[in-house]
């Protein structure tokens, strides 16, 4: 996701970066309080985790390994505000000191893995924890769900940017399809380890949770069952249909221009000459933009169920090692 | 530990552009950047001129060719992209050795590429040549919110503490036998990180708390580099107003 220079337009950079810089405003303002409360300090040793977090790596499938990106996990632990701004400086110094990202890309790039994933899945968080039950596992799940939706609601936002400021004729619904479904497969793992982290930070030090600061530390833990993961479920599943089927009731016109512009003019040969799936997308006009949009939403749906399913794998077992983590609760050492 | 503090791109140096003040040098990387994106894509000439601009800075800069190109190894991905956009673009085709591929799409493909390289040896040039903490001031002086600042440079004073924390944990996993393969194994993997961030935090309390103990009140006292003077700024910034009067040139003939 760290976009180089060049990416998208001088217009789409200028505009994200006013765009990114009105949000940190507002988190700067909004995290003041907090900051002179818990102290700057906090956030950077905070913003070192984020960091080092991103280095580790654990496994996908058969030996290939992912690595997370944290927005949604720094806004579930630090608060929306603190976490986007944690993850901004991540991202910048990522760029200026490490050459990962371009500089005329930060605009884009902050919004994309700062801004968006933590307002955005801080969101989809608070939305979560109102339907959940008030409890460990509650806070788990929705972390888990509000991690793996922020990674596929980035990816959306970089399409939308695309749409605006492409530099290169690749149609939206092309840059759509493949950027949602490729972050909706790295959202399950995103979902999973978020999930994990927070419930082990949960299962020794709850107070450090600012997603879970209602959270009475010392209420009887229930074992959530198949029921709290079936209406998880339906409600993100819900929420994804939603979003993705207001995208194509909205999108059509820009579809269309480009489908007019672009799409017309070479049809019969280029059919002859390339097959893929990729050049299908690109050159069809407009009878195939309602089909790829509809990939999409079974994408987004697929993500639903598979980051439910993972979810329910992972923490199968969970009640015996909470047990096992209150036996020693001093995992504190310096 | 005993790693000592790796600098990931930094090269230690004694050099004029290594001299330069920070917050030029951060200024001037940014005004390069800003210039090559706005020069227009058919214009090939400006972009070789923008990149003799970056190899005489680095040569002044006494960075060797090999390093700053192995780094830029970094925008690889995003590489890989633009070389799919020919083939999957619309508009008019061309062939390339037999293939046809998109005019546009190439010229697309192009664009993001040449960008991205520059733009990546710009950010190389200036990590290569500033040690992060005077980055970070530099920043600061460019009047950056200081919130903002002093978050990073908290960062990277701790980076390596909680990386290397991260990779023990991972170490004693593996000794234990701890091999895993599949997502849903991974619940200990995360477990750990969990424990880190709460060390992270408490250890971010006790810093804190030292830091109180000895007089701190929000604000770094200011060390090192002196503030930029004119002449800094003149010198730092003939790199990006070359660049500058290219992008326009260009954009003129266009």
């Amino acid at each position: 996701m760290h976009a180089p220079d060049g990416f998208l337009n001088a217009g789409t950079a200028v505009a994200t970066g006013a765009a990114s810089a009105g949000a940190i405003g507002v988190a700067l303002r909004q995290a003041r309080e907090q900051l002179l409360d818990k102290q700057v300090p906090l956030a950077g040793l905070a913003a070192a985790f984020i960091f080092a977090a991103q280095m580790f790596n654990f496994p996908v499938a058969g030996g290939t390994t992912g690595h997370l990106i944290g927005g949604a996990l720094a806004a579930v632990l630090l608060g929306p505000a603190v976490g986007a701004l944690v993850v901004t400086v991540v991202v910048v110094v990522q760029a200026l000191a490490f050459a990962d990202g371009g500089l005329t890309a930060l605009g884009y790039n902050v919004l994309n893995m700062a801004v968006v994933p933590a307002f955005g899945g801080y969101a989809a968080f608070v939305l979560l924890r109102r339907v959940l039950p008030r409890s460990r596992t509650g806070v788990t799940v929705a972390t888990g769900v509000a991690a793996g939706l922020s990674v596929v609601l980035s990816a959306m936002a970089f399409s939308v940017q695309w749409l605006f400021g492409a530099t290169a004729p690749v149609p939206f619904d092309t840059v759509f399809v493949a950027m949602v479904g490729v972050h909706t497969l790295i959202g399950i793992g995103e979902g999973v380890i978020s999930a994990l982290t927070v419930g082990a930070v949960l299962a020794a030090r709850p107070d450090l949770v600012y997603g879970a600061r209602d959270l009475e530390v010392d209420a009887p833990r229930r074992r959530i069952g198949t029921r709290g993961f079936v209406v998880a479920g339906l409600v993100v599943t819900l929420l994804v249909a939603m979003g993705v089927s207001q995208l194509a009731v909205d999108e059509p016109d820009g579809l269309e221009r480009v489908a007019i512009d672009q799409g017309f003019e070479e049809s019969a040969r280029d059919h002859a000459l390339d097959r893929s799936m990729f050049a299908d997308y690109a050159t069809a006009g407009v009878r195939n933009e309602s089909v790829s949009l509809a990939v999409a939403g079974a994408a987004g749906v697929a993500v639903t169920l598979l980051v439910g399913t993972g979810l329910a794998l992972a923490i199968r077992g969970r009640g015996r090692d909470e047990r096992d983590a209150h036996r020693a609760p001093e995992r504190t050492h310096a | 530990m005993g790693a000592g503090h790796a600098h990931a791109l930094y090269v230690h140096e004694h050099s004029p552009v290594h001299r330069l003040p920070p917050e030029v040098k951060v200024a001037a990387a940014f005004a390069f950047a800003a210039a090559v994106a706005v020069t227009p894509r058919e214009q090939l000439w400006a972009f070789a001129v923008h990149a003799g601009t970056l190899a005489v800075t680095a040569r002044v800069g006494r960075l060797r060719a090999g390093f700053v190109a192995t780094r830029m190894l970094v925008v690889l991905p995003f590489i890989a992209f633009a070389f799919l956009i020919p083939f999957v673009a619309s508009g008019d085709r061309v062939d390339v050795l037999g293939v046809a591929v998109s005019r546009e799409g190439l010229w697309g493909a192009w664009n993001i590429l040449v960008k991205a390289l520059l733009g990546v040896t710009v950010s190389i040039l200036l990590a290569a040549t500033t040690p992060i903490p005077d980055i970070l001031r530099g920043l600061e002086r460019l009047r950056v919110p200081a919130p903002l600042t002093t978050i990073a440079m908290f960062m990277v004073r701790y980076l390596e503490l909680v990386a290397a924390e991260l990779g023990r944990t991972r170490t004693a996993m593996a000794a234990r036998g701890y091999n895993p393969r599949w997502l849903w194994q991974s619940r200990p993997l995360a477990t750990a990180a969990g424990a880190v961030f709460i060390r992270t935090y408490e250890r971010g309390e006790r810093v804190h708390a030292a830091m109180l103990s000895r007089g701190y009140r929000g604000a770094m006292p200011a060390l090192g580099h002196p503030v930029a003077r004119a002449r800094d700024w003149r010198v730092g910034l003939v790199p990006a107003a070359s660049a500058a009067v290219i992008a326009t040139i260009a954009l003129v003939a266009s």
